[in-house]
Parts: C-alpha cells; sequence; structure tokens
C-alpha cells in the first residue's frame, strides 16, 4: 500500500474531528487514540527521548530506515498520548523534508490550539519540534555523508 | 426574611457571588466553577473599585509630595499598613513592611536578618511541606554560610512529626521557617508549640502564612512568631500585595534589603543613614494601587467575618472529601486532624493533567501538578496531585459538579 501522504493524513484527521459536535466527544476520542498507542519500551524512556516542555512526561524516539523516519511515543498523560498519536501518524514512514516541511494544519483545524490551555499548548509545539529536530539530524546526517 | 436555599454555614453565598463580577462567566459553555482558590482568590467589587477609583481619582508618588492628589494617594496607601496591623494584630504600624507577596518577604528576612544571623556550622529547620518559595530562599543562605538545613518529616496524614522536630532542635538552630498552612495538604501546622520550642533554644521563628492568612484569625502577638509573611491575592486582594510582619526589635536592628529612594535619611557620597521603620524596607516606589486596594480586600473578609467564612469552607471540605472518598480509585492527599479547605487527591492510574483538562472543559477550575512542593510529593511518592481548594464563594452545587465531573473523567480516562 503507497503511504499517505502527510497533507492527506492531516485532512484524514480533519474529517475525523468533523464529526464530533462536543468537545466531551473530541476528548473521548483523542482518550481512545490514547489507550491504543502500544506503550514504549522501558529501555527508550531515557532523559534525551523526554520532550521539555510538557508538564506530563513524555518520550519520542525516531528510527531511520530506507530514507523514512519512524516514531514511537509515549506519556503518562492519556490525553496527551492521545495527541502524539496523531503526530506520529501524520508524520511516521516521511522522509525528514517532507517531515520538516510539514504545516501540521490540522492541530488548528480541529481546533486544539484554541482549546488547550497554554502551557499545555506550549507542550504539544514541544512535541512537534522534538519531532522535526529528529528529522533535521538525520537530514543533516544524510547531507553530510552525501558531500 | 427570605432566605435563599444557597445560604451555608450563616453564609448567603448567593448574595456573596454578586460581589464577584468573575463567577458570572463562562468557561467553554458553562459556568465557571472555580476551585483553584488556594492558588489565588478572586477579586470582590470593592477591590476593583479601589483599584480604578485610585488611578482614575488620585494617582500619585506617595510620601514627600506636597500637593493634594500625593497626601490622598499617602493616606490611602497608609491606611492599609494599618488595616494589615488589625488583620494579623501586630502591636505597631511601623512592624509592617509592604512586599509584592510572600516569596518577597521570606527573601527579605533571608537577605536581611539571615545574613546578619547566620554563620558557618548553623542550622534553619523547614518542614517537608514548605512551598519551594520558603525552601529555595535558605538553601540560597545555606550554600552561602555554610550553614545546614534540616527538614521535619511528616507521616502519611501530612501531619508533622513533632517528636522528630524536637530532636531537630538543638543550640545549633538559628532558625525555625515553617509553612502554617500547607497549600498542598491543607494541614494547619501547630506553629505556636512549633515556636515556643523553638524560641526555648533561642531560635527565631517566620512563619509562611500565605495559606492561613485567608481561613484562620491571625494573631502574631498571641503566636509570638518573630516574622510572618503573607500574599494580598490569595486573601481576595490584588497580585502584588503583600506583607511581611517583623519584631520591631528585629525589624530595627536587621541591615537593609534594597537600597534606593524613600529607605534613606540622608544620603552622601561618604556614607548613607536609613530611613525609619517601616520605611527602611521600602525602597523605591511601591506597588501603591495594589497596596491601596489590599484593605478593600482584608476589609471585605474581616466585615464577611472570618468564623463564618471558615465555617462554610469547612462544611465544603467535608462534603467534597466525602463525595471524593466514594469514588472507585480516588486517594485523597493529606489527611490532618487540623486542616484548611484544601483538597488534594490522585486517581489510580489517571494523570492529573488529563482529569485537570477534563474538568476544564466542564468549566471546572482546579489545579494539577506539584504545586511548587516537590519535596512532599517524592515524600508521597507521587509526581502531583489534582487540587480542589474552596473559598467563602463556592456552593455545595460547585462541590456536587466537581465529583460529578470528576467521575465523569475518571470513566473516561481510566
Amino acid at each position: 500500500m503507497e503511504q499517505k501522504s502527510i497533507a492527506a493524513t492531516e485532512a484524514e484527521i480533519t474529517d475525523e474531528f468533523s464529526l464530533f459536535d462536543t468537545w466531551d466527544e473530541k476528548y473521548e476520542y483523542i482518550i481512545d487514540l490514547g489507550k491504543k498507542l502500544p506503550v514504549l519500551d522501558n529501555r527508550f524512556k531515557l532523559d534525551q527521548n523526554k520532550v521539555r516542555g510538557c508538564q506530563s512526561t513524555v518520550w519520542v524516539v525516531s528510527e531511520y530506515k530506507e530514507g523514512k523516519v519512524f516514531y514511537q511515543a509515549d506519556s503518562d498523560s492519556v490525553i496527551v498520548k492521545g495527541l502524539i498519536s496523531m503526530l506520529v501518524r501524520v508524520l511516521s514512514g516521511h522522509t525528514p523534508d517532507d517531515i520538516i516541511a510539514a504545516k501540521l494544519e490540522f492541530i488548528d483545524r480541529i481546533g486544539m490550539t484554541s482549546h488547550l490551555a497554554q502551557t499545555r499548548a506550549n507542550g504539544l509545539r514541544a512535541m512537534v519540534k522534538q519531532m522535526k529536530n529528529d528529522a533535521l539530524a538525520y537530514q543533516l546526517k544524510n547531507s553530510s555523508e552525501a558531500s | 426574611m427570605i432566605t435563599s436555599p444557597e445560604i451555608q454555614g450563616g453564609l448567603d453565598t448567593a448574595l456573596l457571588r454578586r460581589q464577584f463580577p468573575i463567577l458570572e462567566r463562562q468557561v467553554k459553555g458553562k459556568p465557571l466553577v472555580y476551585l483553584d482558590n488556594a492558588a489565588t482568590t478572586q477579586k470582590p467589587q470593592p477591590v476593583i473599585d479601589a483599584l480604578v477609583e485610585y488611578y482614575s481619582g488620585y494617582n500619585a508618588n506617595i510620601h514627600r509630595g506636597i500637593h493634594t492628589l500625593a497626601e490622598e494617594a499617602t493616606a490611602a496607601f497608609e491606611r492599609t499598613r494599618d488595616t494589615v496591623k488589625e488583620f494579623i494584630n501586630s502591636a505597631c504600624r511601623e512592624e509592617i513592611i509592604f512586599t509584592r507577596g510572600a516569596t518577597e518577604g521570606i527573601n527579605l528576612v533571608a537577605y536581611t536578618w539571615g545574613r546578619q544571623h547566620i554563620r558557618a556550622g548553623d542550622e534553619i529547620i523547614v518542614s517537608t511541606m514548605e512551598h519551594h518559595s520558603n525552601i529555595v530562599p535558605w538553601q540560597i543562605l545555606c550554600e552561602e554560610k555554610n550553614a545546614v538545613l534540616k527538614v521535619i518529616p511528616i507521616n502519611e496524614n501530612g501531619e508533622l512529626l513533632m517528636e522528630d522536630f524536637e530532636k531537630l532542635l538543638t543550640e545549633k538552630t538559628r532558625l525555625v521557617a515553617m509553612v502554617h498552612v500547607s497549600n498542598a495538604l491543607g494541614t494547619v501546622n501547630p506553629v505556636k508549640e512549633i515556636i515556643a520550642k523553638a524560641h526555648a533554644v533561642g531560635a527565631a521563628v517566620l512563619v509562611d502564612g500565605s495559606q492561613s492568612a485567608v481561613h484562620l484569625d491571625i494573631d502574631v502577638q498571641d503566636l509570638d512568631c518573630d516574622f510572618f509573611v503573607f500574599s494580598g491575592h490569595k486573601v481576595y486582594g490584588p497580585t502584588g500585595s503583600g506583607a511581611v510582619y517583623g519584631k520591631l526589635s528585629l525589624l530595627e536592628s536587621m541591615p537593609v534589603f534594597h537600597g534606593g529612594g524613600e529607605m534613606i535619611k540622608e544620603v552622601r557620597f561618604e556614607k548613607s543613614t536609613w530611613a525609619d521603620l517601616p520605611y527602611k524596607y521600602e525602597a523605591g516606589t511601591p506597588n501603591i494601587a495594589d497596596i491601596i486596594a489590599l484593605k478593600a480586600a482584608l476589609d471585605f473578609v474581616t466585615d464577611t467575618g472570618k468564623e463564618r467564612i471558615r465555617q462554610h469552607e469547612n462544611e465544603l471540605l467535608a462534603l467534597a472529601t466525602s463525595a471524593l472518598e466514594q469514588i472507585p480509585g480516588v486517594r485523597i492527599i493529606g489527611k490532618a486532624a487540623e486542616k484548611v479547605s484544601v483538597l488534594s487527591f490522585v486517581v489510580d492510574k489517571v494523570h492529573p493533567q488529563d482529569l485537570g483538562i477534563l474538568l476544564d472543559n466542564r468549566g471546572i477550575a482546579v489545579r494539577t501538578g506539584h504545586h511548587c512542593a516537590q519535596p512532599l510529593m517524592d515524600f508521597f511518592g507521587i509526581p502531583g496531585t489534582t487540587r480542589a481548594s474552596f473559598a467563602m464563594y463556592n456552593t455545595k452545587a460547585e462541590v456536587e459538579a466537581l465529583a460529578a465531573g470528576l467521575e465523569k473523567a475518571i470513566k473516561l480516562l481510566a
């Protein structure tokens, strides 16, 4: 099966959220996503994989295979886990270039930024930043190996 | 007389709530249920009016001014000092130093009295349940002076182990810095007993009254504490207002804190001399508007009646405690026999932040996290709690909304 583009997955998530009338339903869905995201193996739960700027603990690990970045993530907060599971779904399996260029407008479109308190929205931004930083590191490694 | 169904503990909360304009607002499409009062209380109309009246009627820099506005502003500012003096029953107005809040008050004492009295090998005692602001200034001082910070342990209910405290007290003890009421647990500490015991070994005592000033009757003369600090914004007053009480003899002999205008008698390049109390510790233009409005807040509390407020808050606490104890998975953190209306809890397999988000979605404001008391959280072996804290304007209906919201949230999350 062909890998969906980042924009296509974003549109898919936006569509899914458009079915919900209330934030109760949205949270129920996010929590469900959080519960479904596999637990990260303890050996990855290292300080270096922790996302700074979150009230809860968030770990993000990535792997680079055949030109693509694959993410795994976990959190002690199930809501945060749900949010990060959406980010993983959108970004995982794409090239560093595509990940760095991703606008991730779905976060705004599903109303997350306006709904979350500032401190939590910062946490979400910190997760995106860490995921993009990983992609950037692979991109830099690529270009140094190529030159 | 027609009585409203909301009359509880002798307080007409329906009437009272009309004095707090913010309580009319909606959050996430639902009526605001504000249960984060231990962080900051909402402000009644007289406080808001006092701020507006100052800026629209007599804004001026205080002291030394010869014109009418300066005189009016100075008089209003100094009236707050008299009100604070009454509020905590200090012996004289010179013992009241205005600060931005309790944190600045503790730092003032650490940097003045602390630097003067603490020497290498001396010991400062704090408790496990201190707020970071009553730990860090003493750590800084201990590091600078090679002094030692000692910690009074607590039991599982969140009460001080007084026998251990007595063992910590030695001839090396210079200071006991003690929270009156724990912000994270609600525990009321036996400060009067602690002060007497500390004095017996010649140690001074600072009482952090951040949480107690709003709930308890404060009598610094009866307590016989050497210092007492509190923040105005936790007593229905403006942010950036607060005070330090210090015994006159200590304040007179302590070195100055900040240098600048207002705190001087005469300035010469060779040597300057300091102003009399309380101005010696009030360098620069103070937070005039907020200090003026603090009087309105303290008057509001006094007029409403601390005893009636306390009775009302205790009823809410009892109701909330029994409601939450019935929810499976909820564990209350802090079960001291003597408590104010602070209810901290954890829920099995549920992160406090998730609870906070889902409660906020129902318009219910609680605090989640470590409450600036990480050593206390470490003692309980938890990263944080969810905390509901009640004020004079909260109602039984709001407690029920909390319990219902919590049950729904837990069903979703667990």
